[in-house]
C-alpha cells in the first residue's frame, strides 16, 4: 500500500542560496564585460532609458559536446525525402531539428540580458567604489521646497485637520467617560458623544528644503582635419563615460559642447560628434571659448565645472604657450580638467602633451592617452583616481 | 486542497496497485508526496533530491525553469520519480484528479523499471541513494564552512568537476588491477578521466572528495540517461494499460485520452522518448512472445541495444523516422526509413541515444607534466568553443598543462591549454 504524504507547504526556500550565487555571477559577468560594452558605438549618445543587450559570458556550463557536423535523427510526417532541406542550421529556434536537443546546440545556453544605460552606469561606478567627491559649498542654485507632515498639534487651520487622530482622541475621551460612569454608578448613558474642541488634532507641517548640486560638463573637441572618424569615435566613447559619470554624481548636469579648429564654436551634440572640418589647430581657441561660456553662464562659485578636451595633440607650435596658460587658468576655476590625447596614428613630434607634462603640475589636471578602444576604460579610471584623490 | 481529496487519491491508487500486481510488475514500496508548484520547481532543479549539495548551477536551473514556466514555454512535469527504495514520487497539488491518476499509474511503471532493469540493479543501490545524497550535501557544506577552504574554492572544483562529469566510466564501476608504469594511464582509469584526475591531479584531499561526490552522482544518473526511451516508454505503456482498465467515469476518461496523446505525441524533427518508447513497447506487445518478451526486454536492455534489436523496418516506417545532417547552413535529410535507408536511420539513432550523445575524452599519457587527452572520434567532431573552455576545467583539476587531441574538419589537431589557461590550437 502506497503512502501519501502531504508535503510541508511552508518549507524553507532551499534554492535561495544557489539562486543568489547565480545572480552574483551574472552581475560579475556583466561587470567583466563592461569594458567591451562601453566601447560599443551603439550606446553612445543614447538616452538613459535605452535598453542594450549584454551577452553574458562565464555563466555557461561548459562540457565536451558534439559540434554541428553531428547530425541527428527525428520523427517526421512521412513526407521527408532524401536531400530535402528542412531548416537552417542557425535558423529560428523551435521547430527545426537540432534546435531542441539539449546540449547539442551551443547557442542554446547563450543568453543575453537587457539593461538600461542607467543601470549600466551604476554598475560601472559601483564597481569603482569611489569616495564621495567634494562638492561646491552652497552649490545649490535651485532648491525645492517641500512640505512634510510631522507629528501633531492642538492648534491649526482646518485644512491640516487630522481626522484619524482626532477620532482617536474622541474615543479615548468617550471610554474615559464611560469608566467614570461605572465608578459613580450612574446609569444614564448618553446616546451620542459629540466631538469636542479638545479632541481636534492638526498636522504639524515642516518645511523641507532640498539642496541641489549642479555640475556642468564642458566637452571640447579638436575637429581639425587630422581628427578622423576613428579618433572622433574614441573621443565620443570617452565623453560618454565622463558625462554619465558626472550625471551620476550630480542631480543637475548641463553639458556644453565646443568644437574647435583654429577658431572655436559652441555646437550641439549632433554637430559635435559628426561634423568634420579641415584646417589647422589652435587648441587655445577652444579654451578661450570655454572661459567665455563659464563667465557667461556658469559661475564657478556655484557650479561644479568639469572640462574635458580630446585632441590628437597636433597643435600648431606658436599656440602652445597660450594653451598652457589657459589650462592653468581653467584649472583654477574647475573641479577637474581632463585632457585626452588620441594617438591612433604615428605620433607627431610637436605633441602638446609634452608641453602639458612639463609645465602643468596641478592636482586637478589629468592627462590620458588613448590608442584604441580598449584604452578608454583605463583612461577613465585614471581620471577618476585624480578626481577622488584631489580632495583628500 | 484542490478539487480532489486525499481519500480519492488513495481510492484510485488502490485500484491501480491491484492492476500493477495482476500485471506482474515488481515494484518497490511507493511513496507519494504532494507538493506545491514551487517545491516542484525546486525538486526539478535539484534533480529530484530532497537534499542535495549547493551549487549555483541549480539556482540557474531553478530560475530558468521558473521563467519558462512563467511565460508558458513549458509545463511542469506531471511526475518526478526518484530511483530509491522506497520509491518516492512527487505529485503537484494544483493538478487535476485525472492527472494524479495518470501520474500514479505512470510512476508504477518507472518504479518497476528501476527495480528490474539490469543497469539500475548493477550500478545503483536504491536503498542507500537518499542517504548518499544527504551525506554528499553534508560534506560539501562542511567544506564550504571550513574557514581554511570556503565557498570560492569549493565552487572552483565543483565548476570543473561538473564540466567533466560525464567523462567517467560509462558502464558501471569495474575493478581492474593492473601494472602501473610511470607516464602511462593505468588500465582501470583509461576510460575514466574524472577518476584519473581525482587520483593523479595536484589536489588536496577535500578536492579529491568533491570530484568523487560529483562522480558518484553521475554514476547514479547514468542508468537513467542510458534508458530514457525505454523507461519513459515502459511507464507510458503501463499507464495506458492501467487507465484503460480502471473504468474511469467518462469525463475523466476523455481527459485521460487527451493527456495521454499530449505526452506521447511525436515532436516534429526530434525524438520524443515517450513517443518512441511507447510505440515500440506497444508494437512488441503485439508480437510473438508478447507480454513475457517485453518484461524480459525491460530487464535486459538499454536504449542503444533496445533500438538496435527491436526497431525494425516496419516501426521505422510507421514512425516516419529520418536522419539529418548539416550541409553548409542547411539542415538536410540524409536518410529516410525505406527499404535501403532504414538500417542507417536506426543505427544513427542507436549511436546517438543516452551517453552516445556525449563525446568521449580519454586520458592517454603524461609527458613532462603535461596531461595528454584524446577525443575518441567517430564521424562527429567536438564543438570547439565548448572544448576550449572545458579543457580549462581539466587544467584546474590536473594542475598543469593539458593537450587534447581532436579532429577539426577531419584533420588531426591539438588543443593546448597552459597552466595559465591560455588556449591555442595547433597541428
Amino acid at each position: 500500500m502506497a503512502i501519501f504524504k502531504d508535503g510541508n507547504t511552508n518549507s524553507s526556500d532551499r534554492s535561495a542560496w544557489d539562486r543568489k550565487r547565480h545572480r552574483q555571477l551574472v552581475e560579475e559577468s556583466i561587470k567583466k564585460n563592461l569594458g567591451d560594452i562601453i566601447a560599443e558605438e551603439s550606446i553612445i549618445g543614447q538616452s538613459k532609458d535605452k535598453k542594450i543587450k549584454i551577452p553574458i559570458r562565464g555563466i555557461k556550463e561548459y562540457q565536451f559536446i558534439y559540434g554541428k557536423n553531428a547530425g541527428g535523427t527525428g520523427s517526421g510526417e512521412g513526407q521527408e525525402a532524401k536531400g530535402q532541406v528542412i531548416g537552417k542550421a542557425n535558423g529560428q529556434p523551435g521547430q527545426q531539428p537540432g534546435q531542441g536537443q539539449a546540449g547539442n546546440n551551443p547557442g542554446e545556453d547563450v543568453y543575453e540580458t537587457e539593461i538600461t544605460i542607467e543601470e549600466l552606469t551604476s554598475y560601472l561606478f559601483d564597481d569603482l567604489q569611489l569616495p564621495d567627491m567634494e562638492r561646491k559649498k552652497f552649490a545649490q542654485i535651485e532648491s525645492e521646497r517641500k512640505f512634510k507632515r510631522s507629528s501633531f498639534q492642538r492648534k491649526g487651520i482646518p485644512p491640516h485637520l487630522n481626522k484619524k487622530r482626532t477620532l482617536a482622541e474622541k474615543i479615548k475621551r468617550q471610554k474615559m467617560a464611560q469608566r467614570d460612569k461605572c465608578d459613580s454608578e450612574e446609569n444614564e448613558s448618553p446616546e451620542r458623544i459629540p466631538f469636542h474642541e479638545n479632541d481636534l488634532r492638526y498636522c504639524r507641517i515642516k518645511e523641507d528644503t532640498r539642496r541641489h548640486s549642479n555640475a556642468v560638463v564642458i566637452c571640447i573637441m579638436d575637429t581639425s582635419g587630422s581628427m578622423d572618424q576613428t579618433k572622433k569615435y574614441l573621443a565620443r566613447s570617452f565623453y560618454f563615460l565622463l558625462y554619465q559619470f558626472v550625471r551620476w554624481k550630480y542631480e543637475h548636469v548641463e553639458v556644453a559642447f565646443i568644437a574647435h579648429t583654429t577658431t572655436a564654436q559652441e555646437v550641439n551634440e549632433q554637430e559635435f560628434f559628426h561634423r568634420g572640418e579641415t584646417g589647422g589647430t589652435y587648441i587655445s581657441s577652444g579654451y578661450e571659448k570655454a572661459l567665455e561660456i563659464i563667465e557667461q553662464r556658469y559661475n564657478p562659485a556655484i557650479w561644479n565645472i568639469y572640462i574635458f578636451h580630446c585632441s590628437d595633440g597636433d597643435n600648431w607650435g606658436e599656440d602652445n604657450a597660450k594653451a598652457v596658460a589657459l589650462v592653468n587658468q581653467l584649472c583654477t576655476i574647475s573641479n577637474l580638467f581632463g585632457y585626452g590625447e588620441i594617438t591612433t596614428s604615428s605620433m607627431y613630434g610637436s605633441s602638446i602633451s609634452k608641453e602639458y607634462e612639463k609645465q602643468i603640475h596641478l592636482d586637478n589636471f589629468i592627462m590620458v592617452m588613448m590608442g584604441d578602444k580598449t584604452d578608454i576604460w583605463p583612461a577613465f579610471k585614471k581620471i577618476l583616481d585624480t578626481e577622488s584623490g584631489g580632495n583628500s | 486542497m484542490a478539487a480532489y481529496s486525499l481519500d480519492e487519491l488513495e481510492y484510485w491508487n488502490d485500484k491501480i496497485e491491484k492492476l500493477v500486481w495482476d500485471a506482474g510488475l515488481d515494484c518497490y514500496e511507493q511513496h507519494f508526496e504532494i507538493c506545491s508548484y514551487e517545491d516542484m520547481l525546486c525538486y526539478e532543479a535539484y534533480v529530484g533530491m530532497p537534499s542535495h549539495y549547493p551549487h549555483w548551477s541549480f539556482g540557474k536551473a531553478y530560475e530558468r525553469q521558473k521563467t519558462f514556466y512563467k511565460y508558458n514555454l513549458v509545463g511542469l512535469p506531471y511526475e518526478m520519480v526518484i530511483n530509491s527504495d522506497p520509491c518516492i514520487a512527487y505529485l503537484m497539488r494544483d493538478n487535476t484528479l485525472l492527472i494524479h491518476i495518470l501520474t500514479m499509474a505512470h510512476v508504477y511503471g518507472h518504479n518497476d523499471f528501476f527495480k528490474n532493469n539490469r543497469l539500475f540493479k548493477r550500478d545503483t543501490r536504491a536503498n542507500l541513494e537518499m542517504e548518499m545524497f544527504k551525506a554528499h550535501a553534508n560534506r560539501v557544506r562542511e567544506y564550504i564552512q571550513d574557514p581554511s577552504i570556503g565557498p570560492d574554492k569549493v565552487e572552483r572544483i565543483l565548476d570543473a568537476a561538473h564540466g567533466l562529469k560525464f567523462q567517467t566510466c560509462r558502464h558501471g564501476e569495474r575493478k581492474k588491477i593492473s601494472e602501473e608504469e610511470e607516464g602511462t594511464v593505468p588500465e582501470r582509469l583509461k576510460d575514466d578521466l574524472l577518476a584519473f584526475l581525482a587520483e593523479k591531479g595536484k589536489l588536496a584531499e577535500w578536492e579529491r572528495d568533491l570530484i568523487h561526490i560529483v562522480r558518484e552522482e553521475t554514476m547514479y544518473f547514468i542508468p537513467q540517461l542510458e534508458t530514457k526511451i525505454m523507461n519513459e516508454g515502459w511507464a507510458s505503456y503501463w499507464h495506458y494499460q492501467f487507465l484503460n482498465q480502471l473504468e474511469l467515469p467518462q469525463g475523466l476518461h476523455l481527459e485521460f485520452l487527451q493527456r495521454h496523446h499530449l505526452v506521447i505525441r511525436p515532436h516534429q524533427g526530434q525524438i520524443n522518448p515517450y513517443f518512441l518508447g511507447f510505440k515500440m513497447f506497444e508494437y512488441l506487445d503485439q508480437q510473438p512472445g508478447g507480454r513475457e518478451k517485453i518484461m524480459a526486454i525491460r530487464s535486459e536492455d538499454r536504449d542503444q541495444s533496445f533500438i538496435r534489436r527491436y526497431l525494425n523496418q516496419e516501426l521505422c516506417e510507421k514512425l516516419h523516422l529520418f536522419s539529418y545532417g548539416i550541409q553548409g547552413d542547411d539542415i538536410v535529410v540524409t536518410e529516410v526509413s525505406n527499404e535501403e535507408g532504414w538500417k542507417t536511420v536506426r543505427d544513427n539513432l542507436a549511436n546517438a541515444v543516452g551517453l552516445g550523445s556525449i563525446p568521449i575524452i580519454r586520458p592517454v599519457g603524461v609527458e613532462n607534466g603535461t596531461l595528454l587527452l584524446e577525443h575518441v572520434c567517430d564521424q562527429r567532431e567536438l564543438e570547439l568553443n565548448y572544448a576550449q573552455e572545458t579543457v580549462k576545467y581539466v587544467v584546474d583539476l590536473w594542475g598543469g598543462k593539458v593537450d587534447l587531441r581532436v579532429k577539426i574538419d577531419n584533420n588531426p589537431k591539438i588543443i593546448s591549454c597552459s597552466e595559465g589557461k591560455i588556449v591555442n590550437i595547433h597541428d
